[in-house]
């Protein structure tokens, strides 16, 4: 099974990501591109972990899903507060840095 | 075609097509739910890596926790009922589209030569899982104090956001 | 001689100007200790002067040294340094104990005067920057000093700035002083591309060995000289510059008597001395002694049908600096400086005695108004007195000595100079006499009001008028009794170049004398069978009376051909053209260019995040595209 096979399909999913962060203006589910292409990247640490016969990649990865449930945290709580001040999430109404 | 391979195949079709839906449907109740489907196919890709560990820990933590936290505030903040009409400029839209074509494109093409380089495949490529006590050796030996940063990060996002939340109130008040 | 003390004498006047300059707001309400400190300044001054004299009189060699480098360049440098030999401890005196005099004067003169912090500040300034004028070895340094001493003379012209007249006076002796400066620059400058130096000691040894560039052919020295020259001509008032030192009067008479009689102007004759060596190399003198005796001819002439007290005393000056310029332009350096110093005592003295006059006249200043004065002021009038008798040559007073000195170098050097001489010593004679006769005898024409008050000046006025006036009168006798042979000039005879342009006088001496006495006498008779009962008329007779009451109508003339073509070509060309049609338009092209680009690029900060992020993976794709396709 070769290595190009799975960093063609991170690459793919990593890709949706960033098309979704730029075409939807929802802020959730900005976030859950954000979420897609982190794990678009582990997929790419394991796979080549394992072809290098190293177990390093996997640590990463662990390292980037602690990162990740921080960044959620916060940033949900973020979007919470956002909310409460303008009812709405959407970005392209939340254009200015003043609440 | 062995058994990996078609396993491989039917977990990044699914994982690709929880993508699509990801960021397709309106509703973003659809969308996360779409997401965990992603999550979990993912999480098998890794099992078929040997990496059992990460598989756990994928579906524990983001399939748990992250994506219950994420249908926790869609549920809260009632989004269901926002109107999501006309998103974006339909140009924007274009270009956005064209931008992730040419990305994809350059992606393929970085992870076909990277996997051609790969000289060392045959040789140390092994299909032995890597075990649970292995992961541990490491992180709890030469990774030490990288886990305990992690603690701190953490512990910082716990603070950020009891203080966010605090200040709401005070503002109520 | 120490540096120290060098160094005390002129930081002095520097402290004074500091202290009241800055803390003048703290003092304004205490006059005593503002005036106090301001004269208390000066008096130190006065002292190490004293000091550096008697030591320069038993030396052979003149102190010269540098304090320290003050620009330092590849092929040349320019040092802060002191150069004192007679010249300049003679300068220093006068401009120390003159000066001193005046800071005390002004202490009851200023009285109650909303500025007084303010112009003791200025008048210290003004010391120091006078100082540094004569202190310096070197051009650079006597420049400094010289600017110095024409921004405090603009600033104390133009002192009381409510008045349209005064700040009009400044400007004028500032615009007309320029271009003076600026011809004593482009000399400074052509000695500088002809010696690589500006110090006095360095350019007299090489002009004297003729060891320099002619960059002007054999005429170096010429241009040089007369160029130095028309810097002269500005500060000390000479034709075609002397406009401006008439209208200065609109300063207060003290700094009248201090700058625009006894000290700064006579910087042009003290800078003319200092360059002996290239006057005589050069031969230039006689354009400067024709100059200076055609100013002193011509401003006599003026000054016979003025009114103005403190003008009369102005033309007056003016017409004497023509006597220095005669005395240093003949060769006579050593006579030229006498006159300089009889001359700052006498004419600061009648100065000060009109200002008060001016003070007890409820600063009347015109003398048909005036008449009968001598009962009512006394003292002022036996000073007033003594000034004119030493100006109008009176014998054995100051100004006979020197006077006649001139003239006779003069006689030796032409004959019509000394003849035109003689005859602006007959008018000078005639338009004092003509000033006091009008002034303090017969009937008083004093308005009753102005009469009721009538008084003689405080103490602190009048004390400094009296110890004036024994100079004055004495100074003549005290160092100028033989001639050529003096004490003045033995004293002076080791400075630089004071040897080398010395006219050998013609004729006997005592003749010489005698003549000038009897045309300062007779100047004397004839205002007194003038004007002993007879008010000058309101109004002139016929023609030529007309054309003297109105100074030959030279700020007319200036006017129409100078100062209005220059204005409106400024106007128009300047102003209208180049700084409203080429400058303000380059201006706002460019702002209203950046103004349209600033518009157009306005729209990329649309504040919403996804145009944003487009462009950073627009910027992510470019840079891929480029590693992984073209690097």
């Amino acid at each position: 099974m070769s290595l190009e096979y799975y960093l063609v399909l991170s690459a793919l999913l990593f890709t949706i990501g960033v098309i979704g962060v730029l075409i939807r203006r929802n802020a959730i589910i900005i976030f859950m591109c954000i979420e897609l292409m982190l794990n678009a990247a582990n997929l790419a640490f394991v796979a080549i972990s394992r072809d290098l016969g190293q177990v390093e990649g996997q640590l990463f990865v662990f390292f980037v899903m602690a990162v990740a449930a921080a960044e959620v945290a916060i940033g949900l709580a973020i979007i919470v507060s956002v909310f409460k001040h303008r009812e709405t999430i959407n970005v392209d109404e939340v254009n200015s840095l003043k609440g | 075609m062995n058994a990996e391979m078609i396993l491989f195949f039917i977990f990044g079709a699914v994982a690709l097509i929880g993508a699509i839906a990801v960021i397709s449907f309106r509703h973003p109740i659809y969308s996360a739910l779409s997401l965990i489907v992603t999550f979990f196919a993912q999480a098998g890709l890794f099992v078929l890596l040997g990496a059992h560990f990460v598989a756990a820990v994928q579906v524990i933590v983001y399939a748990g926790a992250i994506m219950v936290l994420f249908l926790f505030v869609i549920m809260l903040l009632n989004l269901g009922t926002l109107s999501a009409k006309g998103a974006l400029t339909g140009k924007l839209k274009g270009v956005a589209i064209v931008l992730g074509i040419l990305l994809a494109v350059q992606g393929i093409y970085i992870a076909v030569k990277a996997g051609n380089n790969t000289a060392l495949e045959s040789a140390q490529a092994s299909t032995e899982p890597v075990t649970t006590y292995k992961i541990g050796e490491l992180l709890f030996k030469d990774y030490l104090l990288p886990f305990e940063v992690t603690s701190l990060i953490l512990l910082a996002a716990l603070i950020g956001v009891i203080v966010l939340v605090k200040r709401d109130k005070q503002i109520e008040n | 001689m120490s540096k120290g003390l060098i160094i005390v004498l002129l930081i002095s006047p520097l402290v004074g100007f500091l202290i009241n300059g800055l803390f003048g707001k703290w003092l304004k309400g205490n006059e005593k200790l503002s005036g106090g400190i301001g004269a208390l300044t000066v008096l130190i001054s006065l002292i190490c002067s004293i000091i550096a004299f008697s030591h320069i009189q038993g030396s052979e060699k003149p102190f010269n040294e540098v304090l320290y480098s003050w620009i330092a360049g590849e092929s040349f440098s320019f040092n802060i340094g002191f150069h004192v030999d007679a010249l300049t401890t003679v300068m220093l005196l006068v401009i120390t104990g003159v000066g001193f005099l005046i800071h005390v004067y002004s202490i009851g003169y200023m009285h109650g005067d909303e500025g007084y912090t303010r112009y003791f500040a200025y008048l210290n300034l003004f010391v120091f920057a006078m100082l540094i004028l004569v202190l310096g070895n070197n051009y650079l340094m006597m420049f400094v000093g010289w600017e110095g001493v024409g921004l405090c003379s603009y600033l104390l012209i133009g002192f009381w700035y409510e008045k349209q007249s005064a700040t009009d006076a400044g400007k004028k002796a500032f615009i007309v002083n320029r271009i003076g400066d600026f011809g004593f620059l482009l000399g400074m400058f052509t000695l500088f591309a002809a010696f690589g130096s500006l110090d006095f000691v360095s350019i007299f040894d090489n002009a004297e060995a003729g060891t320099f560039k002619q960059i002007f052919g054999a005429s170096t020295l010429v241009i040089a000289t007369l160029l130095l020259f028309v810097g002269a001509i500005g500060k000390s008032a000479q034709i075609p510059l002397y406009v401006w030192l008439p209208d200065a009067m609109e300063g207060p008479t003290p700094v009248s008597a201090l700058i625009h009689a006894a000290t700064m102007v006579t910087a042009g004759v003290y800078m003319i001395a200092r360059s002996a060596v290239l006057y005589n190399l050069a031969h230039t003198g006689q354009i400067v002694a024709w100059i200076g005796v055609l100013t002193a001819l011509f401003a006599a002439i003026i000054a016979l049908k003025q009114n103005d007290i403190k003008r009369i005393l102005a033309y007056s000056t003016v017409s004497q600096l023509g006597y220095m310029f005669v005395g240093v332009g003949v060769g006579a350096y050593a006579s030229g400086i006498f006159h300089l110093v009889t001359h700052a005592f006498f004419k600061g003295l009648m100065f000060l005695t009109a200002g008060s006059v001016m003070h007890a006249m409820a600063n009347e200043l015109d003398i048909r108004k005036m008449g009968g004065l001598r009962n009512k002021l006394p003292i002022t009038h036996a000073t007033f007195l003594v000034g004119a008798l030493a100006i109008a040559g009176a014998p054995f007073l100051s100004g006979f000595w020197s006077k006649d000195e001139i003239l006779h170098s003069a006689w030796g050097s032409s004959k019509i100079i000394y003849i035109i001489g003689l005859a602006t010593a007959f008018l000078t004679a005639f338009y004092m006499f003509r000033l006091i006769f009008v002034t303090f005898y017969g009937k008083s024409r004093v308005e009753p009001e102005v009469a009721s008050h009538l008084h003689e000046s405080p103490a602190v006025m009048w004390v400094p008028l009296a110890i004036l006036a024994v100079p004055s009168a004495l100074i003549g006798l005290l160092l100028g009794v033989g001639g050529h042979n003096s004490w003045f000039h033995h004293f002076t005879e080791k400075v630089a170049g004071f040897k080398g342009g010395h006219v050998e006088a013609s004729g006997n001496i005592v003749l010489f004398m005698v003549i000038s006495m009897i045309v300062g006498i007779a100047g004397i008779t004839y205002a007194w069978t003038r004007y002993k009962n007879r008010v000058p008329s309101a109004e002139p007779t016929n023609a030529l009376q007309k054309l003297v009451a109105n100074k030959f109508y030279v700020d007319e003339i200036y006017n129409t051909f100078i100062v209005q073509p220059i204005k409106n070509a400024s106007h128009f060309l300047l102003w209208k053209l180049f700084d409203v049609g080429i400058i303000d338009g380059i201006v706002n092209s460019v702002a209203a260019l950046i103004r349209v680009i600033g518009g157009t690029l306005r729209r990329l900060q649309t504040g919403l995040v996804q145009v944003y992020i487009v462009s950073m993976v627009i910027g992510i794709v470019l840079f891929l595209a480029y590693y992984l396709f073209f690097a």
